[in-house]
């Protein structure tokens, strides 16, 4: 194949092994282009940050990275799986904890996660094993027999963390894992993030920009379903005189607020 | 086991759980089984009749199912919709059909076992006289058969918005025309413009008419294969508006 799939080359180095591999990735609502052509290539060990105001398109990407929408154009690889030609075989590879962590309310910790592991085919040993795991890493142990509906927000979303990271999937795909979090537990799943990150491909989307800055190897900006920066952190904060990662965001993200106070002036 | 089968299992064990992890079963157990001994009793003369039969019993059952089933499966997309949880379940290597068929049986078994806890109608049928056993399972039967009728008709629906009360209300109607199709209410509507033909394909989608069939302790191939399609193809049914949902 020719072209940019031929070219493993990113950031001035040599890219590993991809994990994830995003080619002119769109999707249209109606009228909407939510996504307008997007081309990304993820490696092993990267944690990803997916920047971009609400409505950028960070979320309608991941949805279609992890096969819930259909792309309107392009392709998505995951772990070498078309995820549209063979979605199982690209679903296993990929932990997904979707945008408000849902899960069901009248489970328990322990019942929802079993639950996971017998749908993902796990034999019951292994699932033992998988849920003890995913429970120490989360900080579920107190909870574990608690109605998930019964749970603050903090515990609510630590299920969804445990659940995505049960299988010990090499790609990982999290929509704004700490929102909602008090400062600790931001900490905490940064701390979880960070350790987990040499083994696998992670993208993260969140618009905390020190997040980025804490976890991230890598910052994509998108505005408007496209890609406006791709960059370490420090690249992008580079670009700025200021030094700050807020300014390169409202510089990169917010042209059509400017062009209005321009013209009513 | 096939990882069809595997994930069919896994949702649906999920989803007869659930019923019990809330009130929701009971109070439905306890709310099918005091309309279904009120209709007989009350409505249905049943001691009046001085038979030893369940009739009268088995009569009401497209009744009662008309407002009953859909109250079981109003949620079993639209909730799952609501809460997104829609999402977490279909990014799980699983097809969406085998989804649909684990949330069906989970319901269908579910409305099997609130038929099953009406067994003391039939207990008490056979102390006061010696009726046709035969009859009376082959009724069962084939009111279980129709509950899955009502249940896949209302499972589609439930797919197409993530509000209960609508899909509750939508189901309804539509689970009434297919009830009354055979009723010379809807038929005589169609006789005056419609060929032959049609009037009888339309009488031939009547639930009525189908259980009444079985009700008559004749289980007909012709019958079973009526609920069974109709089963499937609301499934089927079920399974595209999900994928057109998602569709780019």
């Amino acid at each position: 194949m020719a072209g940019p799939r031929n070219s493993p080359v990113f950031l001035g180095k040599i890219a590993p092994h991809s994990m994830i591999e995003i080619e002119g990735l769109v999707r249209r609502f109606g009228d909407l282009t939510a996504v307008g052509g997007i081309s990304l290539r993820v490696a092993k060990g990267e944690v990803l940050g997916f920047l971009g105001p609400n409505g950028a398109g960070k979320s309608t990407t991941m949805k279609m990275i992890t096969g819930y929408l259909a792309p309107s154009e392009g392709r998505i690889t995951v772990c070498g799986h078309d995820v549209v030609e063979e979605p199982f075989q690209a679903q296993t590879a990929i932990g997904y904890l979707p945008e408000g962590a849902p899960a069901y309310p009248d489970m328990t910790p322990v019942q929802f996660l079993s639950f996971i592991a017998r749908v993902r085919g796990l034999t019951d040993a292994a699932a033992k094993k998988a849920i003890e795991t995913a429970v120490a890493r989360t900080g579920l142990q107190g909870v574990l027999d608690q109605r998930i509906e019964t749970l603050s927000k903090g515990f609510k979303r630590r299920v969804g963390l445990a659940q995505a990271i049960l299988h010990n999937p090499p790609v990982l795909i999290m929509d704004e894992p700490t929102d909602g979090l008090d400062p600790n537990q931001k900490q905490a799943v940064r701390n979880l993030i960070r350790a987990m990150s040499p083994e696998k491909a992670i993208i993260i989307s969140t618009h905390i920009l020190e997040e980025v800055d804490a976890v991230c190897s890598r910052a994509v900006i998108i505005d408007k379903g496209r890609i406006v920066a791709d960059g370490t952190p420090a690249e992008l904060l580079a670009k700025s005189p200021t030094k700050r990662l807020d300014d390169v965001f409202r510089a990169l993200t917010t042209a059509d607020a400017e062009i209005k106070v321009e013209s009513a002036s | 086991m096939s990882s069809f089968a595997n994930a069919t299992y896994a949702v649906f064990r999920r989803e007869f759980e659930g019923y019990f992890a809330t009130p929701l079963a009971y109070v439905f157990i306890v709310i099918f089984l005091l309309a279904m001994g009120s209709f007989t009793f009350y409505f249905g003369q049943f001691y009046d009749s001085g038979r030893a039969e369940l009739g009268t019993f088995f009569g009401f059952h497209p009744w009662l199912y008309l407002f009953l089933i859909p109250a079981i499966s109003m949620r079993l997309w639209a909730e799952e919709q609501k809460t997104g949880t829609i999402e977490l379940l279909l990014t799980l290597p699983i097809s969406v059909g085998s989804a649909v068929v684990g949330k069906f049986l989970a319901a269908w078994a579910f409305a099997g076992l609130a038929l099953l806890l009406t067994f003391p109608m039939w207990l008490t049928v056979n102390y006061l006289g010696s009726p046709d056993n035969g009859v009376i399972v082959a009724s069962y039967f084939g009111s279980w058969l129709m509950a899955g009728g009502y249940l896949a008709i209302g499972s589609a629906i439930s797919a197409l918005t993530n509000n209960q009360v609508i899909a509750f209300v939508i189901t309804v109607v539509v689970s009434f025309m297919f009830t009354i199709a055979g009723h010379d209410l809807v038929l005589n509507f169609f006789q005056a413009w419609a060929p032959l033909a049609i009037v009888n394909a339309v009488s031939s989608f009547s639930f009525l008419t189908h259980f009444a069939a079985i009700m008559d302790g004749v289980i007909d191939l012709r019958d079973l294969i009526f609920f069974g399609s109709l089963i499937a193809v609301f499934l089927y049914i079920n399974v595209v508006i999900i994928d057109l949902k998602r569709a780019g």
